[in-house]
This record gives C-alpha cells, sequence and structure tokens, in this order.
C-alpha cells in the first residue's frame, strides 16, 4: 500500500484506516484533524456542510485511540469520518434540514443509521447541506445557500445530498450518508464521481429519517470506492423494530461480493434510458462502460420499460402527496420556526409560520400534494399514479426474467450552471426521469463513476432486483478495478 | 380533461389554506401559474390505461407488523421542552385557540 504523508492522510479510505487505527499507526485524532484542516481549506469554496460537530468529533476520535491503546476490540469503522446529511437525526447536533423550519432543532434522539455508526466506532464529523427537506436534484434551495460543485465551482453538485457527495469527494469526510427519494443519493454521486447506493426499500431502517416521502426514500452510502460503499453498507443495513418497514432479513457482510468477475452476467439496456431528452456527452461514456462490461464477459441486450412514458409524473404525484401529509407537523408549537407575532388564532399563526419557515418549493409541493388528495382529484391523480405504479414494477419485472441487471445513465444530462434551472420547477423535475424509477419499484440501484465529458463527471447507473445489493456491488467493482475512475480527484 | 381545466388564483388559495400555508397575493399569482404548468404535464398520465390494475401503496407485502411492546427509557425532566420555541414553567405555549 502507498504511504501517506502525514499532511494528507486524509485521502485514506473507510477501508484502509480501521487496520491503522486498530495498530496505532496512524492515531484516530491524528486522521480526524488532517480532515478538519481539510475542510477549513476547502469548504469555504464548496460549501458541503451546515454544521460542523468539531468537539462531539475530537472527543470521539480520542476516544477510540484510548481504547485502541488499552488493546481494547474495536469496531469496522474505527476512526472513520463520516458527514450525515442534514435530514438524519444526531442526537444533541442540530438537524435542519436544510430550511429555516428546523434552523434550530436539536434531536433528543441518534437515527438508527447513527447508532450503528457509533457502535462501530465511526466518527460523525457534522451534518451536510441539501435541497430544503430533500426537495430537489440541485441542493439551491438550502436556506443555508447552494453547495457548490467541486469539479467545477459554477455548476450545481446535483442533489438532493449534495453536500455529502461534494463533501467526500473533495475529501472533507471519508465516506457520507445520504438519502433518496427521487434520486437524491444517485443524483450527486453521478455529479460528484462518487459511489453513490440507494439501498432495496426495507434494507435500511428509516427511524430518524425526518420523512418527505415515506414510501419511497431509503438512507444509503455515498463514498469514493466501491469497498467503501459495501462496508458502510454492512453496518447500516439490517433490521430495525422501530421501522415498521424494514424487513427481517438476516445481515449481510457486502465485502464478499467485491469480486472482479462478471463472466455470464445479463444486461438489460432499457432503450427508453438511451432516448430522447439524454445528452450525448452522458450516453456515450455509458455505452463506454456498457461495452468494457461486455469485454469483461457480460452479455447484454435491449429491453423496453414502456410505463416510463409516465414515470415522472406519476412519481411527483405521489411524492407530493406524501409530503403533503408528512410536513403537516411542522406547527412551530413544539419544535420548529415560530415567528414573534403570535397574533390571531390557531390556524393563523399556524399558517404563518410555514410561509416563512418553509421555503418556495417545500410550501409548492405541499399545496400541490394537498390538491392531488383532495375530494374530487383523488382517484384522477393519487390513485392513477399508483396504479401507474404497479405498471411500471410490472415492467421491470419482466425486464429481470431476462436480466441481471438493468444499466443506463444515472442522469440525462452533465451537471449545469448554479442558478440555471431553479426558476423553472418542470425543468428541474425533469432530471430525474432516469432516478424514479427505483423508488417507485423499491429496487436497489447504484451510480458508479463512468468517465469525464468537458471536465464533468458521467455517472453509470445499475438496477438490480430486490435485495440483491450484492450483484450491483460486485458490477461496479469489477467495472471500477478496471477503469479507475475512482482515482481522479476534483481541482481544490 | 383535467388538460383543459385551469385552476383560478380562488382555488390556489383554498387549497393553501386547506394546508395551513399562508400566501401573499404575489405568491398566489406564481404559483397559479406554475400550478397550471405542473398539472397540465401531470394531466398525460390520463392517457395510460390502468383498467384493471390494481394501486401499489407500498413495495413491500408488509400487513400488521408487530413487535414487544418493551419499555424503554423515555425523553426526560425539560428535555421535551428544549426545541419549544415558545414555553412557560413546563408547558408548550400554544396561540390562541378560538
Amino acid at each position: 500500500m502507498e504511504e501517506f504523508s502525514l499532511s494528507r492522510i486524509y485521502e485514506m479510505t473507510a477501508a484502509e484506516l480501521p487496520d491503522k487505527v486498530r495498530n496505532q499507526e496512524i492515531s484516530a485524532q491524528e486522521y480526524l484533524h488532517s480532515i478538519l484542516e481539510r475542510i477549513g481549506y476547502v469548504d469555504e469554496k464548496v460549501h458541503a456542510y451546515v454544521t460542523i460537530a468539531r468537539e462531539e468529533a475530537v472527543a470521539g476520535a480520542r476516544e477510540i485511540d484510548e481504547k485502541a491503546r488499552r488493546g481494547e476490540k474495536l469496531g469496522p469503522l474505527a476512526g472513520v469520518v463520516v458527514a450525515v446529511k442534514d435530514n438524519i437525526c444526531t442526537k444533541g447536533i442540530r438537524t435542519t434540514c436544510s430550511s429555516r423550519m428546523l434552523e434550530n432543532f436539536v434531536p433528543p434522539y441518534d437515527a438508527t443509521v447513527i447508532e450503528r455508526l457509533k457502535a462501530s466506532d465511526a466518527i460523525i464529523i457534522g451534518k451536510t447541506n441539501m435541497d430544503e427537506f430533500a426537495m430537489g436534484s440541485t441542493t439551491e434551495t438550502s436556506y443555508f445557500g447552494a453547495t457548490r460543485n467541486p469539479w467545477n465551482l459554477d455548476k450545481v453538485p446535483g442533489g438532493s445530498s449534495g453536500g455529502s457527495a461534494a463533501a467526500v469527494i473533495a475529501e472533507e469526510a471519508t465516506v457520507a450518508l445520504g438519502s433518496d427519494t427521487g434520486g437524491s443519493i444517485r443524483c450527486p454521486a453521478s455529479y460528484c464521481s462518487d459511489v453513490g447506493l440507494k439501498p432495496t426499500y426495507g434494507l435500511v431502517s428509516r427511524y430518524g429519517l425526518i420523512s418527505y416521502a415515506n414510501s419511497l426514500e431509503q438512507i444509503g452510502p455515498i463514498t469514493r470506492t466501491v469497498r467503501d460503499c459495501a462496508l458502510l453498507l454492512s453496518v447500516i443495513s439490517g433490521h430495525d423494530s422501530r421501522d415498521s418497514t424494514s424487513l427481517r432479513i438476516p445481515r449481510k457482510n457486502y465485502l464478499k461480493y467485491l469480486i472482479g468477475d462478471i463472466k455470464g452476467l445479463r444486461i438489460g439496456l432499457p432503450k427508453e434510458f438511451f432516448g430522447e431528452g439524454v445528452e450525448e456527452d452522458v450516453k456515450e461514456p455509458v455505452l463506454e462502460a456498457v461495452g468494457k462490461l461486455e469485454e469483461l464477459g457480460a452479455s447484454c441486450y435491449e429491453a423496453s420499460i414502456p410505463a416510463m412514458r409516465y414515470v415522472l409524473p406519476a412519481y411527483y404525484i405521489i411524492a407530493m402527496s406524501e409530503a403533503s401529509s408528512n410536513l403537516a407537523r411542522y406547527d412551530g408549537l413544539r419544535y420548529g420556526y415560530r415567528d414573534e407575532n403570535d397574533e390571531g388564532n390557531f390556524d393563523e399563526v399556524f399558517s404563518r409560520n410555514r410561509r416563512i419557515g418553509f421555503g418556495a418549493e417545500v410550501r409548492r409541493r405541499i399545496i400541490l400534494g394537498t390538491y392531488a388528495l383532495s375530494a374530487g382529484y383523488f382517484e384522477q391523480y393519487y390513485l392513477k399514479a399508483l396504479k401507474i405504479r404497479t405498471l411500471i414494477r410490472r415492467d421491470f419485472e419482466r425486464v429481470f426474467k431476462d436480466a441481471d441487471v438493468v444499466i443506463g445513465p444515472t442522469m440525462p444530462l452533465l451537471p449545469f450552471n448554479i442558478g440555471e434551472r431553479i426558476d423553472d420547477p418542470l425543468k428541474l423535475y425533469m432530471c430525474d426521469i432516469l432516478t424514479v424509477p427505483a423508488n417507485l419499484t423499491g429496487y436497489p440501484a447504484l451510480s458508479v463513476p463512468s468517465g469525464f465529458r468537458r471536465g464533468l463527471p458521467v455517472g453509470m447507473q445499475i438496477i438490480g432486483k430486490p435485495f440483491d445489493e450484492g450483484t450491483l456491488l460486485r458490477v461496479a467493482y469489477t467495472f471500477e478495478q478496471n477503469t479507475r475512475y475512482n482515482e481522479f480527484r476534483p481541482p481544490l | 380533461m383535467s388538460g383543459s381545466r385551469r385552476i383560478p388564483v380562488e382555488e390556489v388559495r383554498h387549497i393553501a389554506e386547506l394546508a395551513h400555508i399562508e400566501l401573499t397575493k404575489e405568491e398566489e399569482m406564481i404559483f397559479a401559474e406554475q400550478f397550471n404548468r405542473i398539472l397540465e404535464y401531470f394531466s398525460m398520465i390520463d392517457e395510460a390505461d390502468t383498467e384493471d390494475v390494481p394501486p401499489t401503496f407500498h413495495v413491500l407485502d408488509l400487513v400488521n407488523v408487530y413487535r414487544e411492546d418493551e419499555v424503554y427509557e423515555s425523553v426526560k425532566g425539560n428535555e421535551p421542552l428544549r426545541n419549544a420555541p415558545k414555553k412557560e414553567g413546563r408547558f408548550f405555549k400554544s396561540p390562541r385557540i378560538v
């Protein structure tokens, strides 16, 4: 293994660090300080973080070093520094959803994934910027200002987990957690050249994840390498009785799937993923990547998902409807934004708090969701969208009869300029066309770096059968080991 | 069908009231314009043939998930009030109800 000079130890991956911390070759404190220094140097440009939990992190690192000194057993993520999306509750560390509504909210408990990270001796370094309440694909709707793409500071980093994805590739954390409701892990992973995985619905506990559209979302890893992705997934996945949608299946060590062999793998290429609206600059590198997989022993065939035509409106109707219900709890009474002005009755005060506390996109989605669920429109919008959800599931089930994985681009466009699309909600929604199918079906999907065009990253999306994360990781690992796009870093 | 129907500003105001979100006059106009464009786009799902297709409310075939009713430590003392923007003594302070 190559030697790391002391000042650049922040470059280490989660797979490399824990052994060194255990053997006391590198202390968790040394490593943490190297990352903190890195944040001090680059975050002014990138703005990946909303909150840095310096004190808690330093105390955590000291404790891990003491354990190592005493020869106590250390967990699989010993010393690994994790950036956490700011919609995942962290006890004692404010959790804002990048919203004015929760600007001062300090959770009294940890999300299950955070408990598991801590039990594995990982260190939570801070909370990352996101689109407000995870509603967006650019991280521009954050109350705290936009995050910038580390590859080109004029471009969006993708979203809504843009802060997590930017922090990881800018080496401001070892790994990160994001959440994915309609592509919010995969989109920024693609735009920042990270590995990003949305697990199968039900694999990772949502307890402590602040809900936006609960039937669609999952927490998942954002990392620089496929190995780190597998490692992090092994820690955070598994049944949790506090999430009634968490499945009772045995916990797995996903590292065992990291073998560089895909001989005999059958790849379905839906023509809709390479059709109208998908840029040549995205298609080309992904088709090249598919060619590489063929060279390595996979076979491809053209597939079709006819219901793709309706996937975007169906997704948005369902997501907005669920949002209108999930966000009804924010009244500014027990927590959240409360205006100084308490004039008027309860409804008036409540409505004022919500106007000032929520940004425009959040209000737009709550109101549209309320409309889609209201008497007279329920069948036309919500119920119809749920039926289309069935059609999409059937299409994918049919394709997966012959295919082990489905492959296409993660995003239809290269990263675009900050400010370019934000004023036109519909134009922004269109960016999610290739990521939402995995949320509507619940299937796992992973984005892996697959090259660059015009100096900007392109991600390849691999969609798998339910609970077949192992195959996704095997394909991504084999690809990564044979291309090494994961070794590129942005010029910061 | 829905594509040809436009939502008037009054309806936007009404729905916003149901959702407990105050809108300024200017916002009502902007939202009405945006909603009409978004809903027109959504209306393309009308043409999908969904006869005899059941809805998928949820992707997992789970029904009636139970767990043991175990006692855990609960949040103590003034901790529940810690995030309350307005409080009085050991109580949340609500605006006037009627």
